[in-house]
């Protein structure tokens, strides 16, 4: 198994509130780490400092390291904007932007890659249908996005992060607002993409990450718990508070 | 004692529905006062013509041309300066003391008679600067007076762009730059078009300002250094003076007419490019 990620000691702060508290952490490659907890764990600010989205929050601080192949992506040389493009980012309220369909799928691209429309519209054919939305919406990609329905719109934002090449897809609850058939659908999504890609899915639905983590990460107040393979987790975890959790005493 | 609440609602509604006809009635007054009034001179000569003997004669073009070029002078100054303050203020600083500073000075700014931009804008562009009574110096005093409005009206526009969408822009790996042209300006646009629609609504019935910078010279202006006459101006001396009540009603007509018509195009294109990007 390679390591993909590899956090080392890691601590973040919003002024002098510390939310994640010294974090070691390996993600391995072409898995699913289902990240849990109770809200306010820190689950997410974990997803936020791997693509660095939280150095858009005032008064943002972080020590230790995270590792991407072997380069610390907290070093002053990183070129953030291509870090974010390498670590996709789906939002827990799926969030289109004002445009059409086809323009969605391709706004990462057209920031830095091609933008020849003919190599454009193979991208967004590509997208689309390996989140299944392609026979949705084939016939109307010019119009809204902002009309497609809930779970249209939470794969439109999968293929919109898919359109970027990257290598790691971070979900942050991505389910929290769908239904169950839209839940099922975007779960054998990602069952598909880890083949090509490594998943980091925050969620506080826990039976989530029973179905479908590799891996299962248990934060609780900034600290991470415990981590090992779901099966492990779920059925004997090494520490009391997870177990807790997991049988739903506490959160 | 309360009211039975069908009829405070009745009465309510009742309120409302006044306030609403009388303001609708003072608006449609004022329009049908002043047509009527000016009617009777419109013509196409009147348009085209330029004004003859102090305006007693001829028609209004060099006055019509005059509010163009300063009114355009006016919002090409205002208008990227007043954008890039409201994106600066939004976008790249966090709110903190001298944001509010620069937010405070603005609003002040707005609120400070016209009549004193122009006592500045005399003499600051005209004798200090040298511009003399100009296209020039009237179209940056215009400039500075709108630039409150234009500032305050994009930046409430901008903040009106949901974070979210911001968000989604930058983990989709732009630039803060990228964020603002391709998402939030975008977006914000509508907002943005109407604070400049008023502003130019202002240059163009402005008097005080741009009698003091841009002069009265009834000739069509040749260059920006040329002192030119609007036709708020025009309408104001032409009553004021007494030199021709008819010609000073058309002038105002035809103000009128092209606010009118401007109000009119701006909410056809907004309509467009709503359309477009929603």
């Amino acid at each position: 198994m390679t390591i993909a990620i590899r956090v080392k000691g890691f601590s973040h702060f919003f002024g002098s509130l510390q939310t994640l508290k010294t974090i070691d952490l390996d993600i391995l490659k072409n898995e699913i780490l289902g990240v849990i907890g109770p809200a306010g764990s820190g689950k997410s600010t974990f997803l936020g400092a791997l693509n660095r989205m939280n150095d858009l929050i005032r008064k943002s601080r972080t020590e230790g390291t995270i590792e991407i192949e072997g380069k610390n992506i907290y070093d002053p040389d990183v070129n953030v904007a291509e870090l974010r493009r390498r670590l996709g980012m789906v939002f827990a309220t799926p969030v289109p932007l004002p445009r059409s369909i086809f323009e969605n799928v391709v706004f990462g691209t057209r920031l830095s890659g091609p933008r020849h429309r003919a190599r454009l519209a193979e991208i967004v054919e590509d997208c689309l249908k390996r989140t299944s939305l392609w026979e949705e919406v084939k016939d109307r990609l010019d119009t809204s996005a902002l009309r497609l329905s809930g779970g249209q719109q939470q794969r439109l934002c999968i293929a919109r992060i898919l359109a970027l090449r990257p290598d790691f897809i971070l979900l942050d609850e991505p389910c929290s607002g769908l239904d169950p058939i839209s839940t099922a659908k975007i779960e054998d999504s990602l069952r598909l993409l880890k083949r090509d890609y490594t998943i980091i899915l925050v969620t506080n639905n826990t039976k989530q990450a029973a179905r479908v983590a590799d891996q299962t990460a248990f934060f609780l107040s900034g600290e991470l718990i415990e981590v090992g393979p779901t099966d492990k987790i779920f059925t004997a975890p090494d520490d009391q508070r997870t177990d807790d959790y997991l049988r739903g005493r506490f959160g | 004692m309360r009211l039975d609440p069908k009829v405070e609602q009745g009465l309510v509604k009742a309120a409302l529905q006044v306030m609403t006809a009388v303001t609708v009635f003072v608006l449609i007054f004022i329009i049908v006062f002043i047509l009527r009034k000016g009617i009777s001179v419109l013509d196409f000569s009147f348009l085209t013509r330029n004004p003859v003997d102090m305006g007693r004669g001829g028609g209004i073009f060099s006055t019509i041309v005059g509010t163009l070029v300063l009114t355009l002078v006016a919002v090409l100054i205002a208008a990227p300066l007043g954008v890039g303050t409201a994106i600066f203020l939004t976008e790249y600083t966090w709110e903190n003391r001298i944001t509010r500073i620069i937010r405070f000075g603005a609003d002040c700014l707005a609120g400070i008679p016209s009549i004193i931009f122009g006592l500045f804008g005399f003499i600051l562009f005209v004798t200090k600067l040298g511009f003399g009574w100009s296209v020039l110096s009237g179209g940056l005093t215009l400039a500075f007076m709108i630039l409150p409005t234009i500032i305050r009206t994009s930046e409430e526009a901008i903040k009106s762009v949901p974070a979210t969408y911001r968000q989604v822009s930058f983990s989709l790996g732009s630039t803060r730059w990228q964020m603002v042209t391709r998402v939030v300006l975008p977006a914000a646009l509508p907002g943005i078009v109407t604070g400049i629609i008023l502003s130019i609504g202002r240059s163009i019935g402005e008097t005080a300002a741009v009698i003091f910078t841009a002069g009265s010279a009834l000739h069509l202006p040749t260059s920006i250094f040329s002192s030119s006459r609007t036709m708020a101006v025009h309408f104001y001396i032409l009553a004021r003076e007494g030199i021709s009540m008819s010609n000073a009603y058309g002038t105002a007509a035809i103000l009128v007419i092209s606010v009118l018509i401007i109000n009119l195009l701006t909410y056809y294109l907004m309509e467009k490019f709503i359309r477009k990007y929603s």
